[in-house]
């Protein structure tokens, strides 16, 4: 007996496959046809208001000047350049951001464990108090700050030698510019390359023979030690470009627009607070009897934390360290509420100038899209390589 | 072995080490263990005694509360004037000043519907019809037209009650479409499910600014000719779209959460899906998901202050508009103070009920 001569004929709509692929299609069909919707009713508003659709005002004359820019930018450069600006000056903030928030946000989380009470309570309210005020409010609290708080630069505050603030920004004295600087930076590489290399002999050759050989020392020796023997070689230029008061405003050194500033400092605070909770959440999740299972096979303090506390925290924390370190470049789109000119800023002047709002809007869409969207392989390839193997 | 005589009177009467209990035991154990931690005491000690007290007289002992601009400019320490002053128009924005009390009103229902599902024994289907009629009781309340109340154009709301509006509203209109998105992820239909993924991948991927900007610029254009939308209403659209891609990760979550043998036993009953869902599946896996839900709403809380950017008259932009009358010019400091324990009194206490639920809620705890 066949199966099909057994089963009676089922009518299409009580066959849970067919049903299936009808209520597929239905759904495909009033998707379709709602976005046809507004796709046509934009077209035809569009040809009502007469604007163009389409990327070729890229090519015209920006005309807008932007404040401050990473490569040579003036107004009549193409909004293409203009726009490039931007997307350079959001991941400028959101690049010093990140290592920043990280470095701070590992800090205050590791002193939310501490034994010290005090320590312990005031990184609590510090993640408390932050996470829980608007990032909004926070960048106008620093940004007004600035402007009412901070004297002319005539009169800037001086707390330390080389570092002046005043309502016009932040100056840095930094080293003045020396050929030595790019050959420091490619022995650096080199050495950071050499160590890695050296690093993975001693793995290779632990695992063969089971001698061990120290890392870490000739590792940083490498690191540090190559850039500065060049540093040496070269005289050991101690020359640096300290910011002067000319006119009215600093020359030299690097001066920080009160707006990459404010920024700055508001994205960090804010988003070290969750990165902080993270840490708190990772280091929390590794069960005590980890560290004494460790202990009692007889592994030293620094491997315990090397070997079996870190490797298992790590693989918490990263998740969410990774969301936040988007949350803080999608945050950084706020820059337009105080006006330093990130890629939202400036695709907001394109739009204003050029009347083309859903290329605008789309080219800020798929900005953000492909950061996020590169963010996730990355975390796919990490969650693959870190995954709990177990029997 | 001898007895020993012991004199228990005396033991009892001995007082316990002085550097191990009471309060220089619990200096010692908690500020002072080690060198290290001394030193980061006294540095912490030393930072505060620097800061604290200083704040605290500007603040509060040279600080002026109840008098105009003017006078303000010559004092040494805060002027809270330039809150009080203007506390109206700060908490009610543009609405029309004789009819403030409907949304004290609105507020006030919000307040009393947040307290009664603050505690948990009085969750019920009741609590949920109140929440119902009190949400549309606070939207007819803010625009009125009907009964007798005056109608007040929704360009005219501001302040607190726009906040609470957006964020109350956003969260109740994202939660079914969340929940129906989730569904979705969840499914075993191909073409749901791509849907389904493309729109939350999408819209987590994008700042929420991108999408106001898209409520204010772009949307009137998908509308045919002659139907316009309110900016608010536009504004409360795209805050919606937002929190439901949220909504719909957190439910998921849940959902992930069940065992296959809740959709087996299901199944050998013979629900079908429908069945399945609305009686085994969702009411353990919302149950799970409450908290993080509330991180949701805090969330929706704190970025529905990004409204002001398309420049609607939210409590951000109200405190804003008034440090930039020339009277209050300057005072920046104490309103964004004040602006910011609103937003934390508001955020800290949801996200301690959050912690309290959490604990409620854990209700197989076995050991």
């Amino acid at each position: 007996m066949t199966p099909s001569e057994s089963e009676p004929k089922v009518p299409f709509w009580l066959d849970p496959g067919k049903r299936a692929i009808g209520f597929q299609i239905i759904t495909c069909l009033m998707v379709g046809l709602l976005a046809w919707y507004l796709v046509n009713n934009t077209l035809v508003n569009m040809e009502k208001q007469s604007i163009a659709s389409g990327f070729g005002f890229l090519e015209r004359e920006a005309a807008f000047e932007i404040g401050e820019s990473l490569i040579e930018y003036s107004a009549s450069d193409t909004y293409a350049k203009a726009l490039f600006v931007g997307v350079l000056n959001t991941l400028k903030v959101s690049f010093i951001g990140i290592v920043l928030c990280l470095i701070i946000g590992l800090f205050i989380g590791v002193a939310r464990l501490s034994t010290n009470w005090l320590v312990k309570k005031l990184a609590m309210i510090y993640i408390e108090v932050m996470q829980n005020i608007p990032v909004l409010l926070q960048l106008f609290f620093w940004y007004a700050l600035f402007y009412e708080m901070f004297p002319s630069p005539r009169q800037a505050l001086n707390p330390m030698a080389g570092l002046f603030l005043c309502n016009r920004g932040v100056a840095l004295a930094v080293p003045a510019s020396h050929p030595a600087y790019f050959q420091m930076f490619i022995a650096m590489i080199l050495g950071l390359a050499l160590g890695f290399g050296l690093k993975h002999w001693v793995k290779k050759r632990k695992f063969a023979t089971g001698r061990d050989f120290p890392v870490l020392w000739p590792f940083l020796g490498l690191s540090l030690g190559l850039p500065l023997l060049v540093w040496v070689l070269h005289g050991a230029p101690i020359q640096m470009d300290v910011p002067e008061l000319k006119g009215f405003n600093f020359q030299g050194g690097i001066m920080l627009s009160p707006e990459f500033f404010a920024l700055l400092l508001g994205l960090v605070i804010y988003t070290s607070a969750f990165v902080a909770e993270a840490v708190r959440a990772g280091i929390q999740a590794v069960s005590r009897g980890q560290t004494e299972a460790a202990m009692s096979i007889g592994l030293k303090k620094k491997h315990i934390l090397n070997l079996v506390i870190l490797p298992q925290a790590l693989r918490v924390i990263i998740p969410p360290l990774t969301s936040q370190m988007l949350n803080l470049t999608k945050n950084s789109s706020l820059a337009i509420a105080i006006g330093y000119p990130d890629f939202v800023s400036v695709a907001n002047t394109t739009i204003n100038q050029t009347g083309q709002s859903i290329e605008g809007v789309a080219m800020i869409m798929a900005c953000y899209l492909f950061f996020s969207v590169s963010t996730s392989i990355f975390m796919n390839w990490y969650n693959k390589k870190s995954k709990l193997v177990e029997r | 072995m001898g007895i020993v005589a012991v004199d228990k009177e005396a033991i009892r009467k001995m007082k316990p080490p002085v550097v191990h209990r009471g309060a220089i035991g619990w200096l010692k154990d908690n500020l002072f263990n080690g060198v290290f931690n001394s030193i980061l005491t006294l540095v912490f000690l030393a930072f505060l005694l620097r800061f604290v007290p200083p704040f605290i007289k500007w603040a509060f002992i040279d600080s002026v509360w109840f008098t105009t601009g003017d006078v303000c400019k010559e004092c040494p320490g805060a002027c809270w004037s330039v809150v009080l002053k203007n506390l109206r128009f700060v908490i009610f924005g543009f609405y029309p000043h004789d009819l403030h009390w409907r949304p004290f009103g609105a507020m006030l229902l919000l307040f009393t519907l947040l307290f009664f599902s603050y505690h948990k024994r009085f969750w019920s289907k009741k609590l949920g019809y109140a929440w119902i009629i009190g949400l549309v009781a606070m939207g007819i309340l803010m625009k009125g037209g009907i009964f007798w109340l005056t109608p007040v154009d929704s360009m005219k709301w501001g302040g607190l009650p726009l906040t609470m509006i957006l964020s109350v509203f956003g969260l109740a209109a994202a939660y079914p479409l969340g929940v129906i998105l989730a569904l979705g992820r969840d499914s075993h239909m191909p073409m749901i499910r791509y849907l389904s993924i493309g729109y939350i991948e999408m819209i987590r991927g994008v700042p929420l600014i991108s999408l106001l900007f898209m409520s204010s610029i772009i949307f009137p254009l998908f509308l045919p000719e002659g139907v316009t939308i309110n900016k608010i209403l536009r504004a409360q659209v795209a805050i919606i779209l937002f929190t439901a891609a949220y909504v719909a990760e957190v439910v998921r979550g849940g959902l992930q959460g069940m065992s296959r043998g809740q959709y087996e036993a299901a199944d050998a009953l013979g629900l079908n899906y429908y069945q399945t869902m609305r009686l085994v599946i969702l009411p353990q896996a919302l149950k799970i998901v409450i908290p993080p839900t509330l991180s949701v709403l805090i969330s929706a809380f704190k970025d529905t202050s990004l409204v002001v950017i398309i420049a609607l008259y939210d409590f951000l932009l109200t405190s804003k508009t008034v440090i930039q009358n020339p009277e209050w010019n300057g005072f920046s400091t104490e309103m964004y103070l004040f602006v910011a324990l609103m937003y934390f009194l508001g955020c800290f206490s949801m996200s301690n009920f959050s912690r309290k639920l959490e604990q409620e809620l854990d209700t197989d705890k076995r050991s």
